[in-house]
């Protein structure tokens, strides 16, 4: 698919363009669990809300069954709206990866409660290690289905769209040079473009990780598509699509992305990441409203309180930042070289 | 520089921060000559606007002197003497280029946080929270003013500071709040709020045409300057303002109404109370009782334009009243860019002088006691005008030169 890209761009449009429609018909809906893999989450689910129940409604009883104190009855009704929270949540999801990791989750938890009862004087021993035997068969089960939704799931997977006041030809244009996608994307170290269809990417991971891939164009119709996909040995696997189209009534372009990749980490990676704020839907829309202001203004806009980033835990007092408050931020526009306006009006045209 | 600075609700600090800098390449740097406090900044003030961030610069109605300009500023140049309006617009954008200036699509960094909360984001802002951008304001010594080829004006020497320094907001706001009434000869227009945007309004809907021009406050101070603009005058602590607008309109109704209030409305005690538990308890975050009033004293088929601020949720809105009886709302932050130009060449005629508003002077290091006396609406206090350059007297009082005072 990725070979012979010369060829698709110069003389076979129509099959390149094909192959960029099948991208999304394919994938449109990427990663849906497997029909095993759903029914075990399915049983899953109905186990927490039966449990959830029990130990909400009768959790003297359910301290009996496990051996724990009887003086424990509050914690383990909050357990109870845990695991019908975890079971809500399986039932709720199309693909309840989340839920069933969520479960995995609240099993530790319970396994630690377990550990914890063992050393005090009033829990019954034997009830005790029943109990943990059963919790730990659980969470078996658990941990293998939410392995198989993971792995059923192509990674994360984060669409965009923004309308930008120019023709699609323009636009496009600015895209397929791939050196400017640092200049909008927050992420994005530099691209460096090898010919062929080939590139080589750069960019920052979570916690100041360095990561790097090359890539390669797998549809590319001027004004109105480019597809990558990242090769092997990729630090992150990941493939995307970017598609032009000119706005009803000649307002411009709007300009979709769909972007997939396997986050760093895995899934927990994924979640620890949003923990930190980094929302891949949001880092996508913000990155397009830089690149539209690119394209509209010539640069990317700030403001005092997003010199430093426009994310919730980055922003800063809207006053002027001091020299040494700047110290390893990322350049200010008015220190780097271009400005996209006056580059275009330079341009022989 | 020196600057007022925002610590949460009612604390404000002028404290030395660091001089701005040009950032964006269309920017400018200006030295403020004049700044005013505005009744939209009292909503900061009393902590009713979320997203604001301890230490944030306020002010976003000021002027003065450029004092240096990013590489693509080509219309202006250093020693110009301008006028900033308060909405940042780049220019570019699809609402740009169709005057709808507050909608810039490119000035709002953070226009993910408008997202969230409105559906769409705004424009940029200056000195008016993270939600509209996270810029600095303009009640400091010093103001970056970004796309400083589309916003500032530049305003010819001979007139003085406050004839021009309301381009800025409240006379392009109290004028867009009249215009949006589509005013026709003989209209009957009924302004709710006589605070500086409603007095604007008053003499804007005079200018546009308007017949006859009734104006609702409380105070007396506001509803006698109303007055002196040409206005008739309700006193809603006096007077039924339903019932009032009735009487004067054969029980028709004003053909259109205009909400120069918005979310902070004062009312008679009981609706009042019950807004203001509303919006203590989060169940709701304005006080709509001017904008309820104002849709339900309209005549049929009649215009209510609201350009009072609302930030927020609010409930029993009568929307009953404003379908069946064909009403249309017009509304939106004023795109001040707009009408900057037409409004100064009314100045520059004589058609309006705006220095009738200003009640108090105060040095910049003043804010503080400024946005007290406004708040409070103390000592005839209606408008502040903040003085970089003044020197305080130390007294916490303020050095009040020429202070207009109405005397009762």
């Amino acid at each position: 698919m990725s070979t012979n890209v010369e060829g698709m761009r110069s003389g076979r449009t129509t099959s390149a363009y094909d192959e960029g429609a099948n991208y999304f018909t394919e994938r449109a809906r990427p990663g849906l669990p497997s029909t095993s893999a759903k029914r075990l989450a399915n049983g899953l689910g109905w186990f927490s809300i039966g449990l959830g129940l029990a130990e909400l409604l009768a959790p003297k009883a359910m301290a009996n069954i496990s051996g724990v104190s009887k003086e424990r009855t509050g914690l383990i009704r909050l357990y109870g709206l845990r695991e019908l929270a975890a079971g809500i949540t399986i039932f709720a999801q199309e693909k309840p990866t989340e839920g069933v990791w969520s479960r995995v989750a609240g099993d530790a938890l319970d396994l630690a409660s377990l550990g914890a009862a063992a050393a005090n004087p009033e829990t019954k021993k034997g009830r005790l290690a029943f109990a943990t035997a059963n919790v730990l068969a659980v969470t078996a089960l658990d941990v293998i289905c939410a392995m198989q939704l993971s792995n059923g799931n192509r990674g994360i997977h984060a669409e965009g769209s923004c309308v930008v006041n120019r023709a699609p030809e323009e636009v496009y244009q600015f895209w397929r040079n791939f050196q400017n996608l640092p200049r909008f994307m927050r992420h994005l170290e530099s691209v460096e473009d090898h010919g062929g269809g080939r590139s080589h990417w750069k960019a920052k991971g979570p916690a100041g990780m360095e990561v790097e891939w090359d890539a390669t164009i797998i549809a590319d119709v001027p004004n109105e598509v480019i597809t990558w996909r990242s090769l092997e040995n990729s630090d992150v696997d990941n493939a995307g699509a970017v598609r032009f189209e000119r706005a009803a009534g000649n307002r411009g372009t709007i300009i979709k992305v769909n972007l997939e990749y396997n986050p760093i980490g895995g899934p927990l990676g994924a979640a620890i990441a949003k923990l930190f704020g980094e929302e891949p839907e949001q880092q996508l829309d913000d990155d397009l409203r830089r690149f539209k202001q690119m394209m509209e203004v010539g640069e990317v806009v700030v403001s005092d309180a997003t010199l430093l980033g426009t994310g919730y835990m980055e922003q800063r007092p809207a006053r002027p930042a001091a020299a040494s408050e700047l110290e390893g931020a990322e350049s200010l526009p008015s220190q780097t070289a271009t400005n996209y306006d006056s580059q275009r009006r330079t341009m022989p045209q | 520089m020196k600057a007022n600075c925002w610590y949460g609700k009612t604390s404000l600090s002028v404290e030395e921060v660091p001089d701005p800098q040009i950032l964006n390449q269309r920017d400018a740097i200006v030295k403020i000559s004049s700044t005013a406090i505005c009744g939209s900044d009292l909503h900061l003030y009393n902590g009713f606007i979320p997203t604001m961030q301890k230490g944030d610069i306020m002010g976003h109605e000021f002027m003065g002197e450029v004092v240096e300009i990013g590489r693509e500023v080509t219309n202006l140049k250093v020693g110009d003497r301008v006028v900033v309006p308060f909405p940042i617009a780049c220019g570019k954008c699809f609402f740009c280029q169709d005057q709808m200036f507050s909608l810039c699509e490119n000035s709002n960094p953070n226009a993910w946080m408008g997202e969230k909360m409105f559906g769409h984001a705004a424009s940029g802002i200056f000195g008016y929270s993270h939600l509209t951008g996270g810029y600095a304001g303009g009640q400091a010594e010093y103001a970056r003013v970004p796309f400083a080829d589309v916003g500032p004006i530049k305003v010819p020497s001979h007139l003085s500071d406050e004839q021009v320094l309301f381009l800025s907001d409240i006379f392009p706001t109290g004028y867009m709040g009249a215009e949006m009434c589509d005013i026709k000869p003989g209209d009957t227009i009924a302004i709710w709020g006589c605070g500086p945007v409603g007095q604007f309004s008053i003499r804007s809907a005079f200018l546009l045409g308007a017949e006859r021009v009734i104006a609702i406050d409380g105070i007396p101070e506001r509803l006698l300057m109303a007055e002196e603009g040409g206005a008739e005058t309700i006193n809603y602590e006096e007077q039924n303002v339903y019932e009032a607008l009735m009487e004067m309109t054969g029980g028709r109704g004003p053909d259109a109404c205009i909400d120069d209030v918005g979310m902070e409305a004062h009312a008679p005690a009981a609706i009042f109370a019950y807004d203001r538990i509303k919006q203590a308890m989060m169940l709701e975050t304005d006080r709509p009782h001017a904008l309820r009033e104002a849709i339900m004293c309209c005549r049929n088929g009649g215009t209510v334009s609201v350009i009072g601020v609302y930030g927020g949720f609010i409930d029993k809105f009568p929307i009953g009243s404003v379908m069946q009886r064909s009403l249309t709302i017009k509304t939106g932050q004023a795109h001040v860019q707009r009408y900057m130009r037409p409004l100064l060449e009314m100045i520059e005629k004589g058609d309006i002088d705006p220095t009738f508003v200003v009640t108090h002077r105060l040095p910049l290091e003043e804010a503080p006691h400024g946005y007290d006396i406004f708040n409070n609406k103390q000592d005839n206090c209606i408008k502040v005008v903040l003085k970089p350059d003044w020197s305080s007297n130390g007294n916490g009082n303020g050095v009040t030169k020429d202070s207009y005072t109405i005397v009762h």
